[in-house]
């Protein structure tokens, strides 16, 4: 007993100056994080600060963080000075049918290369991911030509029909995930008779489903905030999508140095994946850290 | 015997109707363009004549193109950013890391710029960079500095674009950094501890040994990225800056394929970026194979 309490006395005596000294550089870091985070924060603050100001507090110096009047007039004009109604519609077609379709095909394809056996399977499936080297530039070109020559440009087509037949970094990490569901379930449904569209959708799905969620919210952020697809393909403004709308809010409006808009007009672009990412925030962190530790 | 094998033949079947798609996809929307692009690359290509055999005139005269070479400068030069996002990342994971409270709020808010698009932030940003009522120089105003017109400006208009790249990607290798950090058996730092290091060696010889396949991932997609830069320089400087001085070649060659329809002239173009960047993650993982050790 008197052993036991000696020894904690001088195992407490070192550990008490080295937390206290943990302490004070967790208080450092904690300050110095705080500060990082305002100068992350800060420019998206000052964007929907700039959006409800009146135009002479836009130009006040020094700036004003929160105006005098407050005014919400700017996210009611946005809808008549631009096409933006139309350009958030165009940005739900692309996405939601991208994103329905291409995740069915791509957790299909992540099955059958994960779970059954066929000829090739490693050849075909370093060939899909091969094309992941190509950058997108080289095949723009005659991607458009090929397009236009079924009369798909300035439609939202082109921006959905390719991704129709799945994506290959869905498939890959679909496929990882899948290594840690025992083959033996498979084996099992197929002595039980299950067809292999029965196993998909009955088991593996079922299983993957948490995986595939946070999938598809990346890809839909990433077709939401894609910009160079749409640039490419869409001409009539009533046929853009959100992100080219507000691009062209900013060069029309920047002139009349109307900033109030063009900035209520981003905000409106920027919160609906601002609000996907707080809610999924858990699932969204989670599978990038896992992408980024696999790859 | 025979029984297996039907059920492997229908096995198959099936293997293949499921992977269809993507290998439909494949040969449509990649090699198709693909093998088109490389033979364009050889011709006249307007988009609207027909397609005449040039041989190497195009790849000639993109070697001899002085916007072509202004354009690869800058884009090179707009990638040192990568290195100063690494630093920065590697330290915020690192001080993340510690456990302390707020944690999860923090890499929240370092996210943030990462899930924002990128044409709503470029917008904000040539906001921010405006001359008189930019936030930027309103803030370096408090300093006593007078900040310039930063896109305006030959010489200011790459940093601008860089920070803002730094600022955008910083959550994100952040986040794969706390990752790869976490992964780290606290029994290594527990052993170094017992052998005497100090913080700066136990972050020397296993912290950075042990995040550098991260390290390497994130070079290596960062290179590719960063060659492929477009949208913030359309967005913020739609004429490709002062004199030129932020186009990149991925801005150019939009502008030579699309603006100007010189499509066999870009096709080459673009090209010859492929192989850049197809060279560059070579040559790295090569480095990458020669320097790497087993774990025992």
């Amino acid at each position: 007993m008197e052993v036991a309490v000696a020894n904690k006395k001088s195992v407490k005596a070192e550990p008490m100056s080295e937390k206290k000294k943990n302490r004070i550089t967790d208080a450092v870091v904690f300050v110095f994080l705080s500060i990082g985070a305002i100068f992350m924060v800060a420019p998206l603050l000052w964007m929907f600060s700039t959006s409800i100001k009146s135009r002479e507090d836009v130009f006040a110096l020094p700036p004003v963080w929160i105006p005098e009047t407050i005014s919400f007039a700017k996210y009611s004009e946005i809808w008549t000075m631009g096409p933006l109604l139309s350009g958030i519609s165009n940005s739900l077609i692309v996405a939601v049918s991208v994103t329905v379709i291409g995740t069915f095909t791509s957790s299909l394809a992540a099955f059958a290369f994960s779970k059954l056996h066929f000829k090739g399977k490693n050849n075909i499936f370093i060939m899909l991911f091969a094309s992941v080297m190509i950058p997108y530039p080289v095949l723009m070109i005659p991607q458009f030509i090929m397009f236009s020559s079924v009369g798909w440009v300035d439609t939202l087509l082109p921006l959905i029909v390719p991704g129709f037949f799945g994506n290959i970094f869905m498939i890959f990490f679909l496929r990882q995930y899948l290594t840690s569901i025992p083959t033996s379930i498979i084996e099992a449904a197929k002595i039980d008779g299950c067809s292999y569209f029965q196993i998909f959708y009955k088991i593996i799905f079922p299983l993957i489903k948490p995986a595939v969620a946070a999938q598809l919210i990346l890809w839909f952020m990433g077709i939401w905030n894609d910009y160079l697809g749409p640039i490419l393909y869409l001409n009539s403004p009533e046929k853009q999508t959100l992100q080219l709308v507000i691009a062209n809010f900013n060069a029309s409006y920047a002139i009349q140095s109307d900033y109030p808009l063009i900035m209520a007009a981003s905000v409106v672009a920027l919160l609906p994946m601002l609000i996907v990412f707080i809610v999924f925030q858990k699932q969204i962190i989670e599978s990038i850290a896992i992408s980024g530790v696999k790859g | 015997m025979k029984t297996t094998s039907k059920l492997y033949r229908t096995e198959q079947r099936y293997a293949y109707l499921f992977i269809a798609a993507p290998v439909i996809g494949f040969l449509i929307f990649a090699m198709v363009p693909l093998i088109y692009s490389i033979y364009g690359a050889f011709t006249n290509w307007d988009g609207l004549g027909s397609m005449t055999f040039i041989g190497l005139e195009n790849f000639k005269n993109v070697f001899q193109d002085e916007y072509f070479y202004k354009s690869m400068f800058n884009t090179i030069y707009m990638m040192l950013g990568i290195p100063i996002g690494i630093v920065l990342a590697l330290l915020l994971a690192l001080a993340l890391n510690r456990g302390i409270p707020g944690t999860n709020t923090f890499r929240v808010l370092y996210y943030i710029p990462v899930i924002s698009s990128i044409a709503a932030i470029s917008i904000l940003w040539q906001w921010a960079y405006n001359g008189d009522y930019g936030l930027v120089n309103q803030f370096l105003a408090i300093f006593g500095i007078e900040g310039p017109n930063w896109l305006q400006n030959t010489s200011t208009v790459k940093p601008a674009l860089i920070i803002m790249a730094v600022w955008k990607g910083l959550g994100y290798t952040m986040l794969l950094y706390l990752a790869a950090l976490q992964s780290v058996p606290t029994s290594f730092y527990e052993a170094a501890k017992l052998d005497g290091a100090n913080a700066v060696k136990t972050f020397w010889y296993i912290t950075l040994p042990m995040v550098k396949p991260v390290t390497f991932f994130i070079i290596v997609t960062n290179i590719i990225g960063g060659a492929q830069i477009f949208t913030e320089i359309n967005v913020m400087t739609p004429t490709g800056g002062p004199e030129y001085s932020s186009a990149s070649v991925v801005f150019y060659i939009w502008q030579k394929a699309f603006g100007n329809f010189q499509l066999g002239y870009a096709s080459a173009m673009a090209l010859v970026l492929g192989l850049f960047i197809f060279i560059i993650t070579l040559i790295q993982f090569k480095i990458n194979e020669k320097n790497s050790y087993e774990l025992d």
